[in-house]
């Protein structure tokens, strides 16, 4: 296979095969999560379930100072990657494209030197954040296998993708190739690692605000 | 009883597990802010007291039974079965090491409500054969004589006789279409008897109906504790039998948190449907007295004080408002701990913490948390609404030679009372 059939071949096929197992992954995890159920509560409500679960989904953007001081590398390094990634994935010109080509519409997107500047600040905070957790004696021993497979299939398709735009170590088009191997092998892994945590973050902060808001607590 | 084993430890898990966990599971991180909200971990820094590794066991067999990926693994021989002496290593974590305060669950940062696994975690600990003798022997007690700590009605009678020769106050018992049923705990009757002449003044100076019940008196909950929702059931039953059958419109819980927790919001689920009557928390019921006008006060505390929230009215329960409405009317200079309300740190003692002797060297540790907060405010009083609190703040209080004394909101609150026209008292 020369550089062009690869880059075909991550660009027609691969790409298809690992969106068809994100998207499944994506709809059976979550039907392995909510099929389970929950049981009723007879307990008379004190306010609005609803109200606490929208309430909860927004405020634990946010933190209580004393909170923010004990966690600060945590909160702060996980923002900065957090919206890094945001404006990397889904604000590049050529990451816009990608997704008219798959969804039928895009949208404005910035320029490309700026976004590029996002993807350096990113990869510098999941570097700090891959220290910290190497060197916090809680997060090092929470962490398994799958927390760091987590980090690399993040970190690996931003760097290769920095690598391809600045023409840095192999061919462009080959180092492409490989970028969006490495984003295939995130979307494959994705629905079964911790990354998950995505879209099922709302469904934890609306399951534990529901309870909040059926008992009255506003935090 | 039949034979406690791991198979009905790990059957128990499953029971247990539902859509909101899977979903917790699902989302945590390993970011290890839970820790740092713990006052087990921030007072005992070993990573195995981060709240969310707690639940380790319960976490595995989540994924191996209710996830593809899981049971891939397992096929595989890729993950390791749960085992009894996985569980028995957990046992310190579970029990001694956390008293469900909830503030994990409300500082995740992916709103994972740890403590509500917690509980449910406790079911298969029991199913296992793995919980602490203390809570064993409460909830025994709980069971077969009525009260954890062995308090029988003649006790109670004997203190209401006390009291209503002291007072004058007529202490009813089992009077049918009273508005309130006044519940009790055990620490109440034999530590803080001066709880029950508190509420006896207050409830018959503001012309209420209430009454004791002689078949019940126990509002605590060691089923809840220890993790056992059938005698949880058993014990939260004995409080409906009563209230229905006195007709009553509302059971008071008494100063006590875990028992709020029981009757007001796991009790109607233990029973499998909604009670015939509300369930209130005394410092609810005080605060509603006040907002009619039925509770009035004169005079105020001279000394600086401090309220300690019970984490199971604040976090878990809602009630932040109504004490500092009340201590409001009687205490001139009250003054908040930096992180009070719903962010406030647990006494170190509750969710059958101080019910177990092996956590008697950890709930020390842990108070060093409420001991930072006291230090830093200088006070000359204590208050709070929960008796289990109480005597771990004074314990912990007398253990580190500090001489604040710690009171209950409502026999502050009847020290101020204004005897009202009307009123029978």
């Amino acid at each position: 296979m020369n550089e062009v059939d690869f880059l075909l071949w991550v660009k027609g096929s691969a790409f298809n095969i690992a969106l068809f197992i994100f998207v499944a992954g994506l709809v059976l995890r979550l039907f392995e999560i909510l099929s389970l159920g929950r049981k009723v509560n007879y307990a008379v409500p004190k306010g609005d379930p609803m109200q606490g679960g929208l309430r909860e989904i927004f405020r634990r953007f946010g933190t209580d100072k004393a909170t923010f001081q004990r966690s600060m590398i945590t909160i702060v390094a996980g923002y900065v990657f957090h919206i890094g990634l945001f404006v990397v994935i889904f604000l590049l010109a050529a990451h816009v494209e990608v997704f008219k080509s798959v969804l039928g519409f895009g949208w404005p997107n910035l320029s490309t030197p700026v976004v590029d500047a996002f993807a350096v600040v990113t990869m510098i905070a999941l570097v700090v954040v891959l220290i910290h957790r190497l060197q916090h004696p809680v997060k090092r021993f929470l962490s398994s296998p799958g927390d760091y497979v987590a980090w690399a299939v993040t970190f690996v398709p931003l760097l290769t993708g920095y690598m391809a735009y600045h023409h840095l170590l192999l061919s462009p088009q080959m180092m492409l190739g490989l970028h969006i191997l490495s984003v295939e092998v995130l979307l494959i892994v994705f629905p079964f690692t911790k990354l998950m945590h995505t879209f099922t973050v709302f469904l934890s902060r609306w399951y534990n605000g529901a309870s909040m808001g059926l008992r009255g607590v506003k935090s | 009883m039949s034979t406690l084993t791991l198979e009905r430890g790990i059957n128990a898990f499953k029971a247990q597990i539902d859509a909101p966990m899977a979903s917790f599971f699902s989302s945590c991180v390993s970011c290890g802010m839970c820790a740092e909200a713990c006052l087990f971990y921030t007072e005992n820094p070993d990573p195995r007291h981060t709240p969310i590794y707690k639940l380790e066991p319960l976490r595995r067999v989540w994924e191996q039974e209710y996830t593809l990926i899981g049971k891939l693994k397992a096929k595989l021989g890729l993950s390791k079965p749960v085992t009894d002496a996985e569980l028995a290593e957990w046992q310190e974590l579970v029990y001694n090491n956390c008293s469900l305060c909830g503030r994990c669950t409300l500082i995740c940062p992916v709103g994972n409500d740890i403590t509500y696994m917690i509980r449910r975690m406790r079911e298969g600990m029991v199913a296992s054969g793995h919980a602490p003798e203390g809570l064993i022997g409460a909830s025994t007690r709980a069971v077969n004589i009525g009260s954890p700590m062995g308090v029988k009605l003649p006790a109670l009678q004997a203190q209401v006789r006390h009291l209503e020769k002291s007072s004058g106050l007529e202490v009813p018992f089992d009077k049918e279409g009273a508005e309130y049923l006044l519940m009790l705990s055990s620490m109440e009757i034999m530590n803080y008897p001066e709880y029950l002449g508190a509420v006896a003044k207050i409830l018959t100076n503001a012309g209420k109906t209430w009454t004791l019940s002689s078949e019940c008196f126990e509002a605590t909950n060691s089923g809840i504790q220890i993790g056992s929702s059938d005698i949880a059931r058993e014990l939260v039953s004995r409080v409906v039998a009563a209230a229905e059958k006195l007709k009553v419109k509302t059971v008071i819980s008494p100063e006590c948190g875990h028992a709020y927790t029981a009757l007001r919001w796991e009790g109607p689920n233990l029973i499998g449907r909604p009670y015939t009557f509300a369930a209130k928390h005394i410092v609810e019921v005080l605060d509603e007295l006040r907002a009619e006008g039925l509770l009035q006060t004169e005079g105020f505390e001279e000394s600086k004080l401090t309220f300690h929230d019970p984490c199971q009215l604040v976090r878990r329960g809602g009630v932040v408002e109504q004490p500092r409405n009340l201590l409001n009317m009687v205490a001139k200079n009250f003054v908040e701990m930096a992180d009070h309300g719903t962010l406030n740190w647990c006494c170190g003692a509750g969710g059958g913490v101080s019910a177990n002797e092996d956590a008697e060297e950890v709930k020390l540790k842990a108070f060093q948390r409420k001991k930072k907060q006291l230090d830093e405010l200088h006070v000359d009083t204590l208050v709070t609404a929960c008796a289990n609190c109480r005597i771990q703040l004074e314990e912990g209080m007398e253990v580190n030679q500090m001489d604040i004394p710690v009171l209950g909101l409502t026999e502050m609150i009847a020290e101020h009372l204004v005897e009202r026209k009307g009123g029978a008292a």
